[in-house]
């Protein structure tokens, strides 16, 4: 194997220190199972949870200048494997080798100085400094009398953007980012640790097409360096379109790894499943009612102007638009969030000011929002606390008390109803995984038995059986006459389950299709305008 | 799936038992070793028991019911996210003014000198109004201005203090009637500590206005997107701490048999601080009366304790310094074993 590959340097970018050649056993021939062919290989790994068997016998094997997808359902063990390999876990047991030698992390700084490097999920910058204080942070270069050099920083950042030809002010605040040009200063981070593996965990989740081919081309390029790559994702296409490699993972185990090119998607999808999948998008055609949301030239300022549109009992409004073009912002103003400048909205004929959630609610209103963590989950509050809130308010209270047997025994049979896998209704919902925190969400709004239900990318993030799950509901709900309007990144998704869809730009609505005209380029042309 | 059930068997029956264990189990195993500690220095030291001697130990409760009572209020507070700093100057704001309208005619210089000898539940009403007006300035500024509740309630912590000593030119109010007088006496204030902890632990637990409480401090975002009018709500959790430090202001001027500007300084401090000990996170959306009842305890054990071991005060309050901070750090050291585990 070539190492020296391994060890090249992109000029003129400072190395950081790092714990090679540490390790007491440096014969590469020391461990037992360990092949010096791998750049990372961990075998017979077991992580448990507090009820939960995380990680079961797992192995991973990364090569050098590879990208290796990691696919699974949500709780699959994906994300814990990661978060061994980066140091944030340790492993009850199993072995660890790097570069050939046994190893142990103790901190994800043991990880960074050994050469891993991990873009998480959630963004971790800090949105009061800058960019480049924000990548260079801990290592940031000094002047003589030991101050932060500035001017050195500037030209650092403006060097490495340069290379992976990201054009964004290296001086600007993180917080007057969009969250796409946030995730795009996250992997530059990562990048500028100069690590040989990169683990890279939904990266493009918040991106747009153009984005996510931009980091595509970087991706590339870390490969030709030699860096081994570690992809997280749910996307099928994009599996296809980056990795060399794909390791499957089900319920906390190993499945099988693959070439890339050897395998088809119903493949993988059955390694993840363990089941067949039969039909993606459940679509039906269902009677299409009466008008139940009318909104009419609604506008907040700054934000979104003009906005009118119709949803009808029973139909599915699809919403499409890259990352920014107020599609949020409609359905928290929809919604009460934030209260519209203009316009007029009406339910079922009736016009309503909507000035706050309780009162869309009031009015057989449920809004599903976009961001599970920051506007949905109770975090530190158990399954029951989060299901039973939207419904306090409807009736389950006798003089303030809280029915809880009634309000117990309904969420118990929504939780069984949208197989919610938890212990038990009083597991904190931190301690779930993103696609049962979704379900536990989308069951405190089902559990209000909405006329009207906006959904703000319900499936992001979630592996595709549940994703599938979802998608029934959601077809299932919209047959008993529920108005759906459901705001999706996916094309496939949006192309799948719409009635008729609505594309957005840059705050303003610049056209509607109907489910038979629609295909993926007259929205994308639309949406890019 | 039958696997997957057996995997999962014997975690969940351990996981069962561990929450069977009330999170204040803790808390009331560290104030029996404080208790014990005492026990063991008493014989060793002074030649008795500190724990036999039921005139200590209703003492021992006596001496921090007014703190208890304020623990309560500040405790929902504490559970919403938010800090009340003004509850020790609405005590002594509210114990003049209580004080001023239970002054017998027996007195030449009283207050209102038309106001005399009126029924005791005038004294009483006029107390608790002063505090929740003081609560609902509080909530209001946090719920329509948007300023934090550390800004609001400091405000209100000078302003209440000032007016406490305006209300009479710094003198205090004194020659109480008996029946007010009788608020204080015997173990009253005990009594009404505890239920007032009672009342609130079961609207904490049992009712909406507890579970908003506990939603708005665990994610005020997801609080309002569920339908929550966190403001009106912040306002009525703000107001009920006001009113229980009006409480508290009258069952102190009681038991004093007289109103003091000076009366609850510093008391803000005990009552945040029995919260904290009893498991109450200042990042908001946990804590339990109970907890707060608890605690409240700890630092009456810890007085009564001190003194009867005859050491210094100045000890005792650096002390108390440091058993706060431990409290914290083990109380941050369970929860954070609890979630990785």
């Amino acid at each position: 194997m070539n190492r020296d590959a391994l060890t090249e340097r992109v000029p003129g970018l400072p190395c950081i220190q790092r714990g090679r050649g540490m390790s007491s056993s440096s014969s590469t021939n020391g461990a037992a199972a360990a092949n010096s062919d791998f750049l990372l290989q961990v075998e017979g790994v077991r992580k448990e949870f507090p009820g939960v068997v995380a990680l079961d016998d797992v192995a991973f094997r990364l090569k050098p200048g590879t990208v290796h997808a990691l696919m699974g359902e949500n709780g699959a063990g994906k994300s814990t494997l990661m978060k061994i390999i980066a140091g944030i876990y340790r492993p009850d047991s199993g072995s660890f080798h790097l570069r050939g030698k046994d190893i142990q992390l103790a901190s994800p700084l043991d990880a960074l100085e050994n050469g891993i490097a991990m873009i998480h999920q959630e963004l971790n910058l800090m949105p009061f400094m800058t960019v480049a204080e924000n990548i260079w942070i801990r290592r940031e270069p000094k002047t003589a009398i030991g101050f932060v050099d500035h001017v050195e920083l500037h030209r650092k950042t403006a060097d490495l953007f340069g290379k992976l030809n990201i054009n964004i002010d290296p001086e600007i605040e993180v917080r007057d980012l969009s969250v796409a040009n946030r995730q795009m200063v996250e992997i530059a981070k990562a990048v500028s640790y100069e690590s040989d593996v990169l683990i890279m965990d939904e990266p493009t989740s918040a991106l747009t097409e153009r984005e996510v081919s931009h980091l595509f081309e970087i991706i590339r390029g870390l490969k030709k360096q030699g860096k081994g790559i570690v992809y997280i994702t749910h996307k099928m296409n994009e599996l296809f379109e980056i990795a060399d490699e794909v390791s499957v993972f089900r319920d906390g185990r190993y499945i099988g790894t693959h070439a890339a090119k050897d395998v088809t998607r119903d493949d993988i999808i059955r390694m993840m499943v363990g089941r067949e999948i039969t039909q993606m998008f459940p679509k039906e055609e269902v009677p299409i009612g009466d008008v139940r949301l009318s909104v009419r030239n609604l506008s907040l300022k700054g934000v979104f102007q003009d906005v009118s549109f119709d949803v009808r009992a029973g139909e599915i409004l699809g919403v499409a638009g890259l990352v920014g073009s107020g599609r949020s912002n409609v359905a928290e103003t929809i919604f009460g969030v934030t209260p519209a400048t203009s316009g007029e909205i009406f339910i079922s004929e009736q016009k309503i000011v909507m000035d706050r959630p309780a009162t869309a609610m009031n009015h057989g209103m449920a809004f599903l929002t976009e961001d599970r963590k920051e506007t949905g989950c109770f975090l530190i509050l158990d399954v029951l606390e989060n299901m039973q809130i939207a419904i306090l308010n409807q009736g389950f209270t006798k003089a303030g008390f809280v029915a809880e047997a009634e309000v117990t025994r309904n969420c118990d049979q929504m939780k069984d109803a949208l197989r919610v896998k938890t212990p038990d209704m009083h597991e904190r919902v931190e301690n779930l995984s993103g696609g049962n925190q979704q379900k536990v969400l989308i069951g405190r709004w089902l559990l209000t038995h909405p006329k009207i239900l906006i959904l703000d990318e319900p499936t992001r993030g979630i592996d595709v059986g549940a994703k599938a799950e979802i998608h029934k509901l959601i077809t299932r709900l919209a047959g008993d006459g529920v108005a759906v309007m459901m705001i999706s990144s996916e094309m496939p998704e949006i192309l799948g389950m719409s009635d008729r869809i609505m594309v957005m730009h840059e705050g303003r609505v610049t056209g509607f299709l109907d489910r038979t005209e629609a295909t993926q380029v007259k929205i994308m042309e639309l949406a890019a305008h | 799936m039958a696997t997957e059930h057996a995997t999962k068997a014997a975690p969940r029956a351990e996981m069962q038992r561990r929450r069977k264990m009330p999170p204040e189990a803790n808390i009331f195993v560290v104030l029996l070793g404080i208790a014990l500690f005492f026990e063991l220095l008493g014989w060793v030291f002074v030649g008795q028991s500190f724990l036999i001697n039921p005139q200590r130990l209703t003492v021992v409760i006596l001496q921090v019911s007014v703190i208890g009572i304020l623990a309560v209020g500040v405790t929902q507070v504490i559970i919403t996210g938010g800090i009340d700093l003004s509850s020790g100057s609405v005590v002594g704001m509210t114990a003049m003014m209580a004080a001023s309208f239970a002054q017998t005619s027996d007195f030449a210089r009283a207050v209102y000198p038309s106001l005399t000898d009126l029924p005791v539940f005038i004294p009483v009403a006029a107390g608790l109004l002063a505090g929740l007006i003081a609560g609902l300035i509080n909530g209001s500024l946090i719920a329509y201005t948007g300023i934090p509740p550390f800004i609001a309630t400091l405000g209100m912590m000078v302003a209440a203090r000032g007016i406490a000593k305006w209300y009479t030119r710094g003198q205090p109010v004194s020659m109480l009637s008996d029946s007010y007088a009788a608020i204080g006496s015997w173990i009253w204030p005990v009594i009404i500590f505890l239920m007032v902890a009672f009342i609130f632990h079961i609207a904490l637990r049992y009712t909406r206005y507890g579970k908003f409480t506990y939603a708005i401090g665990a994610n005020v975002q997801a609080a309002r997107v569920s339908g929550i009018n966190v403001g009106r709500h912040l306002i009525k959790v703000y107001a009920i701490a006001g009113l229980l430090s009006g409480l508290a202001g009258v069952v102190l001027s009681a038991r004093a048999i007289s109103g003091q500007a000076g009366m609850g300084v510093s008391y803000e401090l005990d009552a945040i601080a029995a919260s904290v000990i009893g498991g109450t996170s200042l990042a908001g959306g946990v804590g339990r009366i109970t907890g707060t009842v608890i605690g409240t305890i700890i630092l009456g054990v810890m007085t009564s304790g001190f003194t009867f071991l005859r050491i210094d005060a100045y000890y005792q309050e650096i002390v108390k310094g440091v058993i706060i901070v431990a409290a914290v750090i083990i109380d941050q050291h369970r929860q954070r074993k609890r979630r990785k585990a």
